[in-house]
């Protein structure tokens, strides 16, 4: 049960297939609007032009989208394999949206992605456009899921611990729809998505720009990528504001750190624009400080005060002994399930139940637990504050850089004259920024909310199977291995049809409509 | 009638039922895919024989896969412990699985980029394992729950599964996974006689008609062992709260050598499914021969429902028997999900599950029509 090393590794694991499947699933999300709005274009003007740039593109996006998809199964699959104890204490909440993402996602971007590449010549424009948009639809819906049940595990409403039967069960699902940091995180992921795209084919259509080639394509794709970039920047932008804003609510803890805000400071806080945090001396050196910014990030007041790392620990410390009651409680229900009183105060203290866990890093049975155990396991639920902090001003560095970027692009677009090629250049520079901005978001949205993998209710360290560590070790050796050469192949085939450029068949082609029914599949 | 509809009890069963049609609607559909996977090597030896068996179900086999998904995924939210135990239990014959299955749709967009045929021989192996390994591997799964494994919950209920991968590999489920891998290569060929032209159909068709006749023959086999005793089932000793909290670690159970046949020698009308399982593939064999490719397909798949529905049936009202603490066994009254989720799942199913059938049949039918050499090629680098 406390076997550490075990645990790592499966959160390495973890971390590296979901880092990985994180790679391709945001240009998914932005490049399926993209061409949808392109082939948009294509069906109100007739312009073939448009028809090539949604062609193009979406060869783009299925080289992309097979990885997306090949390495999603990993993780539909993943929770049980690695994390058996989290499946089955949380599965009653947790797959419910993991099973909906299936059946009003998967299904309908699944069933319409095989159309849109082998339907162009078995469709009308507009029902082919009918289909771009449904692919586009269920791609989004899934992101939509996914961050329910991962908003859950951040803020877990809508649920309670059964004793009977020992896992979380659902109590109101409509609050597990509607959490407000599921809500918060959709919009902040697809719109961090959008970006992602935006900047790609920013970025590929200033290659071409610089070098002469496809210019009608490329500067069409030009505009279309920079309006929808920085409406999608700032969605980004400001939308990220609204995740920290419900955090204060539900996860003040990862704020503090994020912050590197060791002590509750009189309200309104500052923001630490710099400073290099030090867990051990629990203290920030060299802090800048920028007054009241941070009171109204977080709390839209200037009056209510944002809690320090101090006070939170503090208040961890209340909760895991509250906590040891409920466990005490529980065992006397597990010695006999119809002893009332115990479950009387078992209902009283159970929201607490997960902080006595805590102490299961230290000895088996939290009620034995010392004082200096317990001061330990209050310590615990920091999480390492130096990685948090320049993790998070790192992704925010990049969403201005690239809101920067879409904005000037913008701007060189409704000029009369040709945009400057230092544009392009920057453009093609900028490309890797949202893939290191949405890696970074992902780690500090994940490993700020350590040490619980659902927050407040079971500690990570509890939650993996009972495997043995050479299982773990080929399986990572097994994905690392396969994940690198499929990177290589992947980046590989981009770049070669990059190169290729658009389809010269199609640059001539008119608006001849193919309505050969026994003509075979084409894209 | 929604009140009955929604009792825990209903649920329960509604929702092993919605386990079984999502495992058939997985064998059924993407079955086919990883059949014609596993006939690629065989049904079609030039470049432009693969492109055409490839082609047939290019556009079908990624909505096709959803079911796999959507069965993990209902599994987790339905049969939380089951999908806890199971996925875990078979870590690394799973993490096979995921190895070829994280192959199957690269190979299948990447194949065709590139007119270098060593390229091209690479990606068709990575279709041959992705249709061939798990064809056999799921079988094998469906052994061991049939035989049962070993594992064991603590008080906390967590599980620990107390096997190995080799533990897995015993004759018995060895032999299922046969079963599977003919089952579903039987499937491959149907789809490929109905779908493609020229040499490639014509082959399949010859494969298909012999692989049909292996199935009856390896299924009834199964059944045979049975009933010699050599496949001991589970049963329930204690009395069943159908409407109990789910909590596997109340009831009793026992090992009884003739417990999976019970419930046909209780209700004997079942005996119509392992016996359609039987004569189905028989009936496709026959429509090989006779060139009624529609109507192969459609025996073809009625086989695969059948044998899968036989296991699920023979097995009721336990999902995964555990060997080694028969009691710890998960089973349809103590292992799903909490009422409430039951309900919610059930909702959602029944709005969107229409929905996905109304869909996918309309893209089955613009898609509808043979593929052959010419069409492939005029399609050209577009296609697969």
């Amino acid at each position: 049960m406390s076997d550490f090393l075990l645990v790592d590794l499966s959160r390495l694991q973890f971390a590296l297939t979901a880092l990985y499947h994180f790679l391709f699933v945001p240009l998914t999300l932005g490049l399926s609007i993209l061409i949808a709005m392109m082939e948009t274009v294509y069906v109100m003007t007739r312009r073939t032009i448009w028809r090539d740039m949604t062609k193009f593109w979406g060869v783009l996006f299925g080289i992309n989208f097979a990885l997306g998809v090949a390495t999603g199964i990993t993780m539909e699959f993943q929770f049980g394999m690695n994390w058996a104890y989290y499946s089955h204490y949380a599965g009653d909440v947790f797959g419910a949206p993991l099973a909906i993402e299936g059946l009003m996602a998967f299904f309908l971007e699944a069933t319409f992605v095989g159309l849109f590449f082998f339907g162009w010549d078995r469709l009308s424009p507009r029902a082919h456009m009918t289909v771009t948009w449904l692919m586009a639809l269920g791609t989004n819906f899934s992101a939509l899921w996914i961050l329910i049940a991962n908003g859950w595990m951040q803020n877990p409403v809508g649920s309670a611990f059964n004793p009977d039967t020992m896992r979380m069960e659902v109590t109101d699902f409509m609050a597990v729809i509607f959490n407000p940091v599921a809500q918060a995180k959709f919009v902040h992921t697809v719109s961090a998505g959008y970006v992602c795209a935006a900047t790609f084919v920013l970025g590929v259509s200033a290659w071409y720009l610089l070098r002469g080639r496809h210019v009608q394509l490329a500067k069409r794709s030009f505009v279309i990528a920079s309006a929808f970039g920085l409406a999608s920047a700032l969605s980004v932008i400001v939308l990220g504001d609204e995740s920290g804003y419900a955090l204060t609510d539900n996860q003040k803890m990862k704020l503090a750190a994020i912050e590197a805000m060791w002590e509750t400071e009189p309200a309104p806080a500052s923001f630490t624009a710099f400073g290099i945090p030090s867990q051990s001396d629990r203290e920030t050196h060299f802090a800048i400080r920028i007054p009241w910014v941070m009171g109204l990030i977080g709390t839209r007041s200037v009056d209510r005060p944002i809690a320090g790392i101090d006070e939170l620990v503090a208040h961890a410390e209340a909760r895991i002994r509250n906590g040891i009651v409920a466990y005490d409680a529980l065992e006397k229900i597990k010695a006999d399930r119809n002893d009332t009183a115990a479950r009387t105060v078992f209902d009283a203290s159970s929201r607490d139940l997960g902080y006595a866990l805590l102490l299961k890093r230290y000895l088996a049975d939290p009620r034995q637990a010392s004082e200096q155990q317990i001061k330990d396991a209050a310590w615990s639920t920091v999480p390492y504050v130096p990685l948090l902090f320049f993790g998070f001003r790192l992704m925010v560095a990049c969403g201005f850089a690239l809101a920067a970027l879409f904005a000037v692009s913008l701007w060189h677009t409704t000029r009369e004259s040709e945009a400057p090629r230092w544009l392009f250049r920057a453009a093609l520079i900028a490309m890797p920024l949202p893939w290191i901005a949405i890696e970074v978001g992902w780690f500090v949205a994940e490993f700020g909310r350590q040490p619980w993998i659902i927050d407040g209710v079971l500690p990570t360290f509890l939650a993996t199977s009972e495997l043995g560590v050479t299982d773990l070790l080929l399986t990572i050796a097994g994905f690392t291995l396969v994940y690198g050469v499929l990177a290589v192949i992947e980046v590989r085939l981009m770049l070669a049809a990059i190169r290729k450029g658009p389809d010269v068949a199609n640059v001539i082609d008119d608006l001849r409509p193919s309505a050969d029914p026994a003509m075979q599949p084409a894209e | 009638m929604i009140e009955f509809l929604f009792d825990y009890e209903t649920l329960r069963l509604i929702w092993w039922i919605l386990l079984g049609v999502l495992l058939i609607g997985f064998a059924a559909t993407d079955g086919f895919d990883m059949g014609v996977g596993a006939l690629l090597p065989f049904v079609a030896r030039t470049d432009a024989e693969r492109r055409v068996a490839i082609n047939t179900i290019g556009p079908v086999w990624e909505g096709n896969q959803v079911w796999f998904i959507l069965g993990g995924g209902a599994i987790f939210a339905a049969w939380p412990v089951l999908y806890a135990l199971s996925f875990s239990g078979f870590y690394l014959a799973m993490f096979l699985v995921l190895l070829a299955l994280i192959m199957r749709p690269v190979a299948f967009k990447y194949r065709s980029k590139r007119p270098d045929p060593a390229w091209r021989t690479r990606w068709d192996w990575a279709l041959f394992v992705g249709g061939a390994v798990p064809a056999l591997i799921f079988g094998v799964a469906v052994g061991n729950t049939l035989r049962g494994v070993p594992f064991h919950f603590t008080a906390d209920l967590r599980p620990v599964y107390e096997g190995s991968l080799f533990g897995l590999l015993n004759p018995l489920a060895l032999y299922c996974g046969l079963v599977s891998l003919a089952m579903l290569v039987t499937h491959g060929a149907a789809w490929l006689t109905f779908k493609a032209e020229g040499t490639v159909a014509d082959r399949a068709r010859t494969i298909g008609a012999r692989s049909a006749v292996v199935t009856s023959a390896l299924f009834a086999g199964g059944g045979v062992l049975v009933s010699l005793g050599l496949l001991s089932g589970y049963r329930v000793t204690s009395p069943v709260a159908w409407d109990g909290p789910s909590n596997p670690l109340i009831k009793t159970v026992v090992v009884d050598g003739a417990a999976w046949l019970a419930n046909f020698h209780a209700h004997p009308l079942l005996w119509i499914v392992p016996a359609l399982g039987i004569t189905a593939p028989l009936l496709a064999a026959a429509g090989f021969q006779a060139r009624l490719e529609g109507w192969t397909f459609l025996a073809s798949k009625l086989g695969v429902a059948m044998i899968i529905a036989t296991v699920g049936l023979a097995m009721f009202p336990i999902l995964l028997p555990s060997s080694s603490n028969p009691s710890h066994s998960l089973a349809v009254f103590d292992a799903s999900s909490s009422r409430a989720t039951l309900r919610n799942m059930l909702l959602a199913t029944v709005i969107f599950l229409p929905l996905i059938l109304a869909y996918t049949g309309w893209v089955y039918r613009v898609l509808w029509g043979k593929v052959g050499e010419k069409s492939v090629e005029k399609a050209g680098s577009s296609a697969y």
